[in-house]
């Protein structure tokens, strides 16, 4: 580059910023926050000059890397329990990363800043940099790992079961709606300032300890972009709160985004490292340990509280109570167990735990062999077919659980368990702040306050009620979760790929018919619904049948 | 005397042989005929790279989207709705899938592509790994040509009146690509129906955002290396000389076409480009410049208009093309595209009459207005005829 010193080309790069004199552009995208009072500078000083050279250095690495790995023949050593759960990560990630490109002119629409739309176009070149990136990463586990199939079926996957589409609010709550919301309350700050870390930062360390480097190759080199994105978030997030009037609306999207990104990111990312490892070393982190560490300490404490003294109202109880949802509850452990009981319905194979894991387990969370041991040891017992049925048909003292309508992930805190009807149709939720975020948050009115560019819950959000009474050979067919023999599933609940050992659809023809439990609830009448809920809440931990009343 | 301190035992992960490699066992989905994502038909025989890591990321509720886009706008809308464009491709009119209690989730006798918006492939095959290649390079060959310039102390031999035009004119295009790149590209990478478009659209602003980068920094260096020249003139050419007001009046209102990325996208790549863009840059710079004694200017210039020529207009031709020749819709594209170039060119053709004094300028004129307006016009000519289209038989259309 020339000897021009960056702060010097940076302002001049100022010297673009429109203001149209013939026509404003058409705002497609519209918000309910106003930004009567602040201007701030691009705090980031991105010339496209230096960072396209800097970007190319940056993939150089990655793909040497990549070439690295396979010449030195990494897979004759990576985990398949880890590589297993990566087929489920890499089939939502990409449409997240491209889905914040595509947020990028939400903003440009809204915030009254052209120096920072210079820094949400470099992001929005990121961001389908990392979408490319991450899907060429699987197209390389598809090619080199010992079982291809979850990763050659990848997008139909993530787009008809029910785990994607768990997975697909972190990309759509991205795009749709009132656009600080989406793009950057949900998206800037809580998604990319506080759950990237431990989805690109721990995860990543994880895969290193279970021999896959090519991941973390891939994802530190993602990570080395946030910074960026993390810079944009905080500049109009301050502008945000320069306006008073914002300051409902950021109170009201700061709990919705935290708590959503809780709810759907530790749900994953906590079961990829607790549960997708070989590494039970004493002294590694658990996800708790991380979590703090992370989260707690580097986001809530560090970022988010010193933004108290500029008026953002902090959710301080959330973030205590997904604390304790973690700590307490065992959020990351019933999430775990849930998976390993629909295994049948997904797209990767899901290895059982061990002695040694249950050790690991026992000394991180005291308690956890008393919850969940009895249940992996069924689990263990149930993996191969020999005349039973999938553990989810069997006698496992566990309750299939209801699905929350807002976040999707089931009720499995079952006390927890809040119930609303809405527009006629009986809902469950699996905490009452999910309750909140869909009668509540994304209505068109909000604590009296007209909030006409919120946006709205939509969708089929209960996965099992498009297969009610199906039989599950057919569900499993008409999601294409089937190998190339035409028989043989996908998903397996081992990882032993000796054919006689893996499940196939004619076990599956035999099971009884999957049930949808919001179809039901919704058939029951008034009082059956209430003892229904009353036993609900009483079930658990781990899945467990509500104690007889006396 | 020393003693030896005792190095703590180091905690590290136990490597182990797995032989989770490719063709380790035989199994079901174990051979290579497995090893590819079989949840698209590719264009061609063989499927791409590109195609891999861009088809069907972004969903479709017409393929596998079971549950449905679960986000909506306050209107009702949701996800990448089909009709913020008014063009349509084969299929689109089919009711979507309905889907309910015991319905499934794989629309009934499904096909891939359900509508034809999903055979569009970008011919440049644009993913991260060539962008960031071929953006990097662009960069690097602006910066060393520069560099040269300075060690060559080429600037000295820019006669004053040249000085002025790049100052003030070179300068004020910058603007038009700054707009361009974030408020028309951008602006639409996220309404078109597949990632293949808004992954094209959004490599698109990126060539604008860059370019008006270049200019500018270029302007910068000028500013350094010429005693007298003036790096904010750019600014009053741009807000006050009456030959850019034309040209300003037509890139703004490309802003605020009302909701539709295809007329965005064909006004700006179809009708400006070859008009106005190519005008300036090819007919006017370009061939200027060498004459005015500057080698410099036109290999900044120049990677713009390989950007657009070689490129961008690459991708538009792949998009639009079809449109015209679709199985269902060729007519109703033909009348919507039609319209546009009667909104879109006299506009153009007026604006680059405002232009015309440029051409009087600078000391050397190897070229008239006159001369290059019609290399401009035939060139837009060619691009209308191959997509398909008619030309206006009416004067300056």
């Amino acid at each position: 580059m020339s000897r021009q010193s960056l702060a010097k080309a940076h302002q001049k790069i100022q010297e673009l910023s429109w203001e149209p004199q013939y026509h404003e552009p058409y705002m497609k995208y519209g918000t309910d926050y106003t930004f009567r009072k602040a201007a701030k500078k691009d705090p980031l000083k991105q010339v496209l000059r230096s960072y396209f050279p800097m970007q190319e250095e940056k993939d150089h690495r990655v793909y040497g890397a990549s070439d690295g790995a396979i010449r030195g023949n990494m897979f004759r050593q990576v985990q398949e329990r880890w590589l297993e759960w990566q087929k489920l990560f890499l089939s939502i990630i990409p449409l997240p990363e491209v889905s914040a490109a595509r947020s990028m002119p939400m903003l440009f629409h809204v915030v009254p800043n052209p120096e920072l739309h210079n820094g949400q176009a470099i992001q929005m070149i990121d961001e389908v940099r990392h979408s490319t990136i991450q899907q060429n990463l699987k197209r390389l586990y598809m090619n080199n790992y010992i079982d291809p199939a979850g990763f050659n079926n990848s997008l139909r996957n993530f787009h008809s079961d029910y785990c994607g589409t768990i997975g697909r609010q972190f990309a759509e709550g991205f795009i749709t709606g009132d656009a600080i919301t989406a793009a950057s309350i949900y998206l800037t700050i809580v998604a990319e300032t506080a759950f990237t870390n431990t989805l690109f930062v721990a995860m990543p360390a994880e895969a290193a300890a279970n021999g896959d480097y090519l991941l973390p190759t891939v994802f530190h080199s993602v990570q080395s972009d946030e910074s960026r994105h993390i810079s944009n978030g905080y500049a109009t997030l301050l502008m945000a709160l320069s306006d008073e009037d914002n300051r409902q609306l950021l109170e009201r999207d700061l709990r919705y985004a935290w708590w959503n990104n809780h709810r759907v990111v530790d749900a994953a990312i906590g079961t990829f490292i607790e549960y997708g490892t070989k590494d039970r070393r004493k002294d590694r982190e658990s996800y708790a340990e991380m979590w703090r560490r992370w989260i707690y300490d580097d986001y809530y404490r560090s970022y988010l509280v010193p933004l108290e003294k500029y008026g953002l109202v902090i959710p301080h109880d959330l973030i205590e109570e997904s604390w304790r949802q973690i700590w307490e509850e065992g959020y990351v452990h019933e999430v775990a167990q849930f998976f390993a009981t629909g295994w049948l319905a997904n797209y990767w194979r899901i290895d059982g735990m061990t002695d040694t894991d249950f050790e690991w387990f026992e000394y991180k969370y005291p308690g956890w062999y008393d919850k969940y041991g009895a249940w992996w040891e069924n689990y263990n017992r149930l993996a191969v077919p020999n005349g039973h049925n999938p553990i989810v048909f069997e006698d496992v003292d566990y309750v299939y659980p209801a699905r929350c309508w807002t976040c999707m992930v089931p009720c499995l805190v079952r006390k927890d368990m809040v119930t609303a009807e809405v527009d006629g149709v009986h809902k469950t939720y699996c905490h009452e702040v999910c309750r909140w975020t869909d009668v509540e948050a994304f209505r068109g009115t909000y604590q009296g306050r007209e909030t006409p560019n919120m946006g709205r819950l939509v969708g089929h959000r209960e996965w099992e009620t498009l297969y009610h009474g199906w039989n599950w050979a057919d569900l499993v067919s008409d999601m294409g979760m089937v190998r190339d023999d035409g028989k043989t599933m996908t998903a397996q609940p081992h990882l032993d790929l000796n054919p006689k050992k893996m499940w196939t659809l004619d076990h599956l023809r035999r099971c009884p018919p999957c049930g949808s439990p919001n179809v039901l609830f919704n058939e029951m009448d008034d009082a059956g619904r209430a003892a229904f809920i009353d036993d609900y809440r009483r079930q658990g931990p781990a899945g467990r049948p509500a104690p007889p009343t006396a | 005397m020393t003693t030896t301190q005792e190095q703590p035992v180091r905690s590290v992960p136990t490597v182990s042989f797995t032989d989770a490699e490719a063709g380790a066992k035989v199994f079901p989905d174990s051979g290579a005929s497995a090893r590819r994502y079989n949840y698209f038909t590719p264009a061609k025989r063989k499927q791409t790279h590109y195609e891999d890591v861009t088809v069907e990321v972004q969903p479709d509720p017409r393929h596998y989207l079971a549950q449905g886009w679960l986000y909506g706008f306050a209107n009702g809308e949701a996800g990448y709705p089909l009709t913020w464009t008014t063009l349509k491709a084969w299929g689109v009119d089919k009711p979507e899938p309905q889907r309910g209690p015991g319905s499934g989730g794989l629309p009934k006798d499904f096909e891939w592509p359900a509508h034809g918006w999903h055979e569009f492939r970008d011919p440049n095959e644009e993913w991260e790994f060539t962008l960031y290649r071929y953006n990097a390079n662009v960069v690097r060959q602006l910066n060393q040509n520069i560099e040269n310039a300075r060690e060559a102390k080429a600037f000295e031999q820019w006669s004053p009146n040249w000085v002025r035009f790049v100052e003030r004119h070179i300068g004020a295009w910058m603007h038009i690509d700054h707009i361009l790149g974030l408020y028309v590209f951008a602006a639409c990478n996220r309404s078109a129906p597949t990632n293949m478009h808004n992954t094209a659209i959004a490599v698109n602003s990126m060539h604008k955002i860059r370019s008006a980068q270049d200019l500018a920094l270029y302007n910068l260096t000028l500013s350094e290396e010429i005693e007298d020249f003036d790096g904010r003139a750019h600014l009053d050419a741009w807000n006050n000389d009456g030959e850019w007001q034309g040209v300003r009046e037509v890139v703004e209102a490309l802003t605020a076409i009302d909701d539709d990325w295809g007329e965005s996208m064909f006004a700006t790549n179809v009708v400006f480009e070859p008009l106005l863009g190519e005008l300036f840059r090819s007919h006017m710079v370009q061939q200027f410049a060498a004459a005015n004694g500057d080698f410099v200017t036109p290999t900044i210039v120049g990677a713009t208009e390989y950007d657009y020529s070689q490129r961008d207009l690459r991708w538009t031709q792949a998009c639009f093309g079809p449109l015209t020749a679709d199985k269902e819709f060729a007519a109703h594209n033909v009348t919507i595209m039609q319209g546009w170039l009667s909104r879109w060119v006299p506009r153009c053709l007026e604006a680059a009459r405002t232009m015309e004094p440029l051409w009087s300028l600078p000391d050397m004129k190897p070229r008239t207005f006159e001369h290059a307006l019609d290399r401009a016009r035939n060139r837009f000519a060619g691009i209308v005829t191959e997509l398909g289209l008619e030309l206006s038989q009416e004067p300056d259309t």
